[in-house]
């Protein structure tokens, strides 16, 4: 483990982004965002960034191929964005948003793989960040994650005036030259008093206490037909909100934009809150909201575990409880599907 | 505040148990002090779980569509500038008056809690309303603030605390009712001030931010088609991502136009853009402008008057009036 | 070809009402009365016809410049189509002014049967004021840029 004077900090980022682009939190007029170092005022006060790291490897929408159109000929082109070989490192990445790699890894790594999503994992390094000021909309204790020894290529942690940095992957030993030429030693009992504060704060967070193992203990036909779901959705307007802050969502679509030339396909984040979400021929296979409603929950809370080794598809970010328009979310989902209810 | 949960309780009880009404539409609580779901309650059971105080923001008129094509009468609680809302979705007969029984309840402004959460507080777990000020606590300490620093948008300009319609009204403290009212186009006409570049950076900006999440168009009372252009596949325009900027002007403007005329200043678009763009400025232009050209238009204040964009006079100003007035 | 000040051609689309300017587009046809091929004739019904969206839409395939032509007020085939076209428009641009977008770049103009003249003139002016102003660089779509 390494230190370094918080106040000297930009000596590492500008070693760093030497050899690669180096995102870190920057303070924006809302909220704090990963921006490229040096173009803004970099921050460390946020609970969490307003735009998920997936960001990063699962753009939001991101060029396919092209098809060129003259008369009757029809010719194929490459076309992928051009960040897709950019070599980055992002900064200040929490725990929950690290642990959310893991859970779009097992998607989009596994045959067959998303040659897109892996060129930008395998480009990016991603450094995480100890929490220290949870919100009260944060729960990723629910599943397992401590906020304090957060898990990615390298973690870093800020205690009284200095940053802490250690390398944990071989992705992260690139880092190491750079870490080295600017920082001190360092030994990881000098956080324990700072982790120990934090973890206090953790214990009394209001969704530290969700019953997900009583969603685990449930049948999927139990939970899928339960009749709960009517009255939990009621309230829910179909807007894609909650899926598009969520760091582990990802379901896309496949969509072709017509340019008087030719033909863009390209993929774009999709939501299982929307109208025409998984449409086909014969027309949609969820017709109410409250279908839709359900497959959100059910994806994160039963389908993703069961298909992979019980592991929840959410990681507590707390996101979607933050910005829901009608206060809808994942924690009251959790709390009224525990408490059990009658199958029709 | 208990004061007034129990009194509309008590309305709501008995009219479902006379069965006068079907259902009841208000609000319930989420799992935090700040959150409010809009509910449908069909029992004094479930009754039990109405809420009323300081953070009932959402407006329950675009549920009234959905409750309004069921059976039976509907009892909703609405807030003065709900009301607005239920009047124009009468007019445009997109829910039926006779199915509806409209409560009006004493509002004294609506809190944000994207206000207090910009004040740089985390953790908040509890709150104390002491009238003038409101005291959040937070796992880090508490702390106290003016109310008026911690309003929505929608409420620093106040409508006024009268209920457009009613067939009854629940105000049990007159107190409660004074307004705040500050200039609602006063942003806008800062934005006019400016040159075009300046205002086309400050758009390109403010919009560049948007995700295509559609909960401003989806949360809008006046938005009430059953399907959107904006998701019907075969208009060549269903976008789910903004892939270009283009593509966030015209969704923007696009929808801003449609409701012209129809748009209440509810302030919901805003309220819920978790990308805090100032939608709210798009449709305050277009009401200004209206103002201006075609005469005051209140949408809402009554169910019977046509929108400025459904009538005409022959004397109206001719387009050109853009390029004339000079800056906007 | 890269466009450059020298060579910029704009498009134009003009948007022309089928009883009044389409015909007045036809006198100044059969005229001989020139006017620049730049600019692309869309029948519609009425002015009224046309949906904000149609103007964001020749914008976003590549249009430097939208004109919308109709029937003169009160001569309008359907009675009063114009008059709720005049205001819509008038909304509309006032709003793309509000975003930023150049005010020169949309105009409505009453242009009768008759007057094949004046549609001639019309899009001569026009042309040249877009020629002047440029390239569409605000609202454009660059995926439809080739």
């Amino acid at each position: 483990m390494k230190k370094i004077k918080l106040s000297n900090a930009s000596a590492l980022f500008e070693k760093i982004a030497e050899t690669r682009n180096l995102y870190v939190p920057t303070k924006c007029e809302h909220s704090v965002e990963f921006k490229k170092f040096g173009e803004g005022e970099l921050t460390y006060d946020y609970v969490n960034s307003g735009r998920s790291v997936k960001d990063f490897y699962f753009p939001q929408s991101e060029n396919i191929v092209d098809f060129k159109v003259d008369g009757k000929n029809i010719e194929i082109l490459p076309s992928v964005e051009e960040d897709l070989d950019e070599k980055y490192v992002v900064f200040g990445v929490r725990a929950c948003d690290a642990a959310s790699t893991k859970i779009l890894d097992r998607v989009f790594l596994t045959d067959p793989v998303d040659s897109f999503y892996k060129t930008r994992r395998e480009n990016g390094i991603i450094v995480s960040l100890a929490c220290t000021r949870p919100a009260e909309t944060c729960f990723c204790t629910a599943f397992g994650i401590d906020p304090t020894e957060p898990d990615a290529d390298a973690c870093a942690w800020i205690s009284g005036d200095y940053l802490y940095i250690e390398c944990n992957s071989d992705k992260a030993n690139e880092l190491c030259a750079a870490i080295d030429s600017v920082c001190e030693d360092a030994d990881a009992s000098e956080l324990t008093e700072t982790k120990n504060n934090t973890k206090k704060i953790l214990d009394k967070l209001p969704l530290a206490d969700l019953p997900l193992d009583k969603i685990s203990d449930k049948e999927l036909k139990e939970l899928f037909y339960s009749d709960k779901w009517l009255h939990m959705s009621e309230a829910c307007l179909g807007c894609g909100t909650c899926t598009y802050v969520c760091p582990t969502c990802q379901c896309y679509d496949i969509r072709e934009f017509d340019t008087g030339h030719g033909v863009k396909r390209f993929r774009c984040w999709d939501s299982c809150m929307y109208s025409d979400f998984t449409k086909m021929a014969h027309g949609n296979p969820r017709l109410t909201q409250t279908e839709r409603f359900r497959q959100r929950f059910m994806h994160k809370l039963v389908y993703y575990p069961n298909n992979n080794e019980g592991i929840f598809g959410c990681v507590g970010c707390g996101r979607c409880v933050a910005s829901c328009p009608v206060s809808k979310n994942i924690a009251g989902v959790i709390r009224e599907l525990a408490k059990g209810g009658k199958a029709e | 505040m208990q004061e007034i949960i129990s009194v509309m309780k008590e309305k709501a009880a008995k009219l479902l148990a006379e069965g006068q009404v079907r259902c009841v539409l208000g609000w319930k609580r989420g799992e935090f002090f700040y959150e409010s779901t809009p509910a449908v309650f069909e029992s004094a059971e479930e009754l039990e779980e109405l809420v009323y105080d300081d953070f009932c923001g959402p407006n329950l008129a675009k549920y009234l569509i959905r409750e309004c094509a069921k059976e039976g009468k509907i009892l909703v609680f609405a807030k003065p500038c709900d009301t607005y809302s239920i009047n124009a979705l009468i007019r445009e007969h997109r829910v039926d008056r006779e199915k509806l029984y409209v409560v009006g309840v004493e509002c004294a402004g609506n809190l944000d809690v994207n206000k207090i959460r910009a004040k740089g507080l985390t953790g908040l777990v509890g709150f104390e309303d002491n009238g003038d000020t409101v005291t959040v606590k937070t796992l880090y300490g508490d702390e106290t603030f003016e109310k008026g620093e911690l309003l929505l948008e929608r409420c620093l300009c106040c409508k006024g605390k009268e209920h457009k319609i009613a067939d009854e009204t629940i105000v049990l403290n007159e107190e409660n009712t004074k307004t705040v009212g500050a200039d609602r186009f006063s942003e806008v006409a800062r934005l006019e001030e400016m040159t075009a570049d300046e205002r086309f950076e400050y758009w390109r900006e403010q919009l560049s931010r948007c995700i295509r999440c559609n909960a401003c168009r989806n949360v809008c009372p006046a938005c009430s088609c059953i399907k959107c252009v904006f998701d019907n596949d075969d208009s060549g325009i269903a976008s789910k991502a903004n892939t270009d900027t283009f593509e966030e002007n015209m969704f923007h403007i696009i929808r801003a136009f449609h409701v012209t005329g129809r748009c209440t200043d509810c302030g919901e678009c805003s309220r819920v853009c978790p990308q805090n763009i100032p939608l709210q400025l798009l449709n305050r232009k277009f009401i200004k402008d209206y103002n201006e050209l075609y005469g005051e238009y209140v949408s809402g204040e009554d169910s019977e008057s046509k929108p400025p964009l459904l009538t005409f006079t022959q004397e109206d100003a001719e387009p050109s009036i853009v390029k004339e007035r000079g800056n906007c | 070809m890269q466009v450059n000040e020298k060579n910029f051609q704009p498009k134009i689309v003009a948007f022309c009402c089928n009883w009044c300017s389409y015909a007045g587009a036809d006198l100044a046809g059969t005229g001989r009365l020139n006017y620049p091929a730049n600019v692309k004739v869309i029948r519609v019904p009425c002015s009224c016809r046309v949906n904000p969206m149609f103007i964001l839409r020749a914008f976003q395939k590549g249009a430097d410049g939208v004109i919308i032509a109709g029937c003169h007020p009160g001569d309008c085939h359907y009675s009063t189509g114009n008059y709720y076209a005049r205001r819509r428009m008038t909304l509309l641009f006032s709003m793309l002014d509000y975003l930023g977008i150049e005010r020169e770049r949309t105009r409505v103009e009453w242009i009768s049967a008759a007057e094949g003249a004046k549609f001639a003139a019309t899009m001569n002016e026009f042309v040249a004021q877009i020629t002047e102003l440029g390239e569409n660089k605000r609202l454009e779509d660059l995926r439809c840029k080739k």
